[in-house]
């Protein structure tokens, strides 16, 4: 059973996203993909003001045995990184929806997300 | 016979078991018209006792000359001991590891060879061995553009001593994916980069390559170049002889705060000429961009029971593991090649190899002073140079050298065609293979050359 909380969205590529109240987005990997993925040994970020499109590779998270693209979940601007996980990219795993989180984007549109229940219908599917 | 195990049955029960009739259909993806009939270019085939008999001769033209070639490749004493070790069974295979972790001797073998290429370019990380020099220049060039994510240029500025053919080599691999390269001019006095030329360039490159010696064996000035560089928001690639790193200042202490890569020939670290190959590449760079480095990377480290060990490390970034989205389509190294290498460095050890490379210049010099005596030569730059020297005849030199080549002296590189700039310029090279007589018999056949074309 994986942790969901519920004042997330998230998408089909187990990515999380946090509307925050300055209009920003915060964008991190889900606790089913970090689980997925082992123990992340690095993480590639995009570069600050960076524009992101829907659906296009945003960041790199590569774990001892796999390395694979976080998707932006939404258009728009990357206004900060989390600078953190080049020393520690561990944070992803230990805690994916806060000290892991990964970028924050000013979006531009609202992206394709799911509420946590749907997310959780979708990885039942998933595990049949 | 092929070396192929599957018998017809087998391979129509595959070929079943996927749906598909003929093994022909596996590539049906591509499209038709790419699709090559004949290889025109490619002769009939010829049974081991006709291949023999072709390489022995093809040898045999080798053999009898005196070299005093350089050019990016370099005849030096092999100890004996050297290939002895390095065709033992155990290491005879040019392969990569691929049962990579029940291969832990071939694994420390490149582990040891890393930490001394290391040593030598005084960077953090190598990699397994690439190609060749050329091919090295281009994954550098591709690596740089990768970590340089803040530069929006693909142009790569190369000093003018950068071997031209690493550039075309360098412009066939990676000019596909939009890089180009251009070269600083030449200083036809000293020999070097005209650094002054470096106040144009208004749009910086996304990295700067500086050959050290360069092509023509004289030295750039790799810290201006270096510290220009990393003012403008550019990487500096390193390409440099390994020979050389034994006396000079090694790439990662170049300006301010070193090179970020160094490549190069590794051929000269005990791998014979042999009419051009096979050869291997050395890479190294700072550990800051290591997840962009190309090729395979071994790594020690303790297994469950506590014991030391070897294993591949950073594969995540190779394509067994990210498939298209991979560092580099680079997934081998040069193993047999690096194995001698290794040997050839750990029976030289740091004062041997720091002997060929002073007795190597020595000779070159002397070689140098003696042509430089012969009526109609002349030296071509007073600055200093390495095992390499340039000097200018009064003449075409490519009669000279068929005359020189006739009396078993291969004389040097002919110049003319890549740098017309120095007129009738030849490159010379002489290694510590070289004795006293062997200069003067290039003194004589020369004297007899000149005049014989005059």
């Amino acid at each position: 059973m994986t942790e969901l909380p519920g004042d997330l969205e998230y998408t089909e590529e187990h990515e999380w996203l946090r509307k925050e109240e300055d209009g920003t987005v915060t964008i991190g990997i889900t606790d089913h993909a970090q689980n997925a993925l082992g123990d992340l040994v690095y993480v590639e970020l995009p570069e600050i003001g960076q524009e992101v499109e829907s659906g296009g590779e945003m960041a790199v998270v590569e774990s001892v045995k796999a390395a694979s693209d976080v998707y932006a979940p939404v258009s728009g601007e990357v206004v900060a990184v989390n600078e953190e996980l080049a020393d520690d990219p561990e944070k992803i795993n230990a805690d994916p929806y806060g000290d892991g989180w990964i970028v924050r984007v000013k979006p531009s549109d609202d992206g394709d997300t799911m509420s946590p229940d749907e997310y959780q219908d979708f990885l039942d599917q998933l595990e049949d | 016979m092929p070396f192929i195990p599957h018998t017809d049955d087998e391979v129509e029960a595959m070929l079943g078991a996927i749906g598909a009739t003929k093994i022909d259909d596996l590539f049906d993806e591509i499209p038709r018209e790419l699709l090559i009939k004949d290889l025109d270019g490619v002769p009939d085939a010829l049974n081991e006792m006709e291949v023999s008999r072709l390489m022995r001769a093809r040898a045999a033209r080798d053999r009898g000359a005196r070299c005093f070639i350089g050019a990016g490749a370099y005849e030096h004493h092999i100890p004996a001991a050297v290939w002895d070790i390095a065709t033992r069974g155990e290491f005879y295979s040019a392969y990569t590891p691929y049962q990579a972790e029940a291969s832990q001797g071939t694994l420390q073998t490149i582990y040891e060879y890393q930490s001394m290429i290391t040593s030598l370019t005084g960077l953090d990380v190598s990699n397994a061995s690439l190609y060749d020099g050329a091919s090295g220049l281009a994954e550098a060039a591709l690596m740089a553009v990768r970590a340089n994510r803040k530069s929006k240029s693909r142009r790569i500025l190369l000093a003018a001593g950068v071997n031209q053919l690493y550039q075309k080599v360098a412009t066939a691999i990676a000019g596909s994916q939009g890089l180009t390269f251009e070269r600083l001019p030449l200083d036809v006095d000293s020999g070097a980069s005209n650094l002054d030329e470096l106040h144009n360039q208004d749009d910086p490159p996304v990295a700067v390559v500086v050959q050290q010696p360069s092509f023509l064996g004289v030295y750039e000035d790799v810290d201006a170049l270096t510290d220009w560089a990393h003012a403008n928001s550019a990487l500096v690639i390193a390409v440099v002889n390994p020979t050389s790193l034994a006396v000079l200042k090694p790439p990662g202490k170049w300006g301010e705060t070193g090179a970020d890569i160094a490549c190069g020939e590794g051929q000269a670290l005990g791998v014979p000429l042999s009419s051009g190959g096979p050869y291997f590449g050395i890479m190294t760079c700072k550990q800051g961009i290591v997840r962009q480095m190309p090729g395979r990377i071994v790594g020690r480290t303790t297994d469950l029971d506590g014991n030391p060990g070897f294993t591949l490390t950073l594969q995540a970034r190779e394509q067994h593991i990210r498939r298209s989205k991979a560092t580099s389509n680079i997934c081998t190294n040069q193993g047999l090649m690096v194995t001698a290498a290794t040997i050839y460095l750990s029976l030289l050890g740091p004062e041997g190899l720091r002997r060929v490379a002073l007795v190597s210049q020595q000779q070159t010099a002397q070689l140098l002073e003696i042509l430089a005596s012969i009526d109609g030569v002349e030296r071509a730059f007073a600055a200093p140079h390495f095992h390499e020297a340039v000097i200018r005849l009064d003449r075409p030199v490519g009669p000279v050298l068929e005359h020189l080549a006739a009396n078993d002296i291969l004389g040097g590189f002919d110049l003319s065609k890549s740098y017309p700039e120095l007129g009738n310029a030849l490159l010379i090279c002489a290694t510590e293979t070289k004795t006293e007589e062997d200069l003067e018999a290039y003194a004589t056949a020369l004297r007899d050359a000149m005049s014989a074309t005059a």
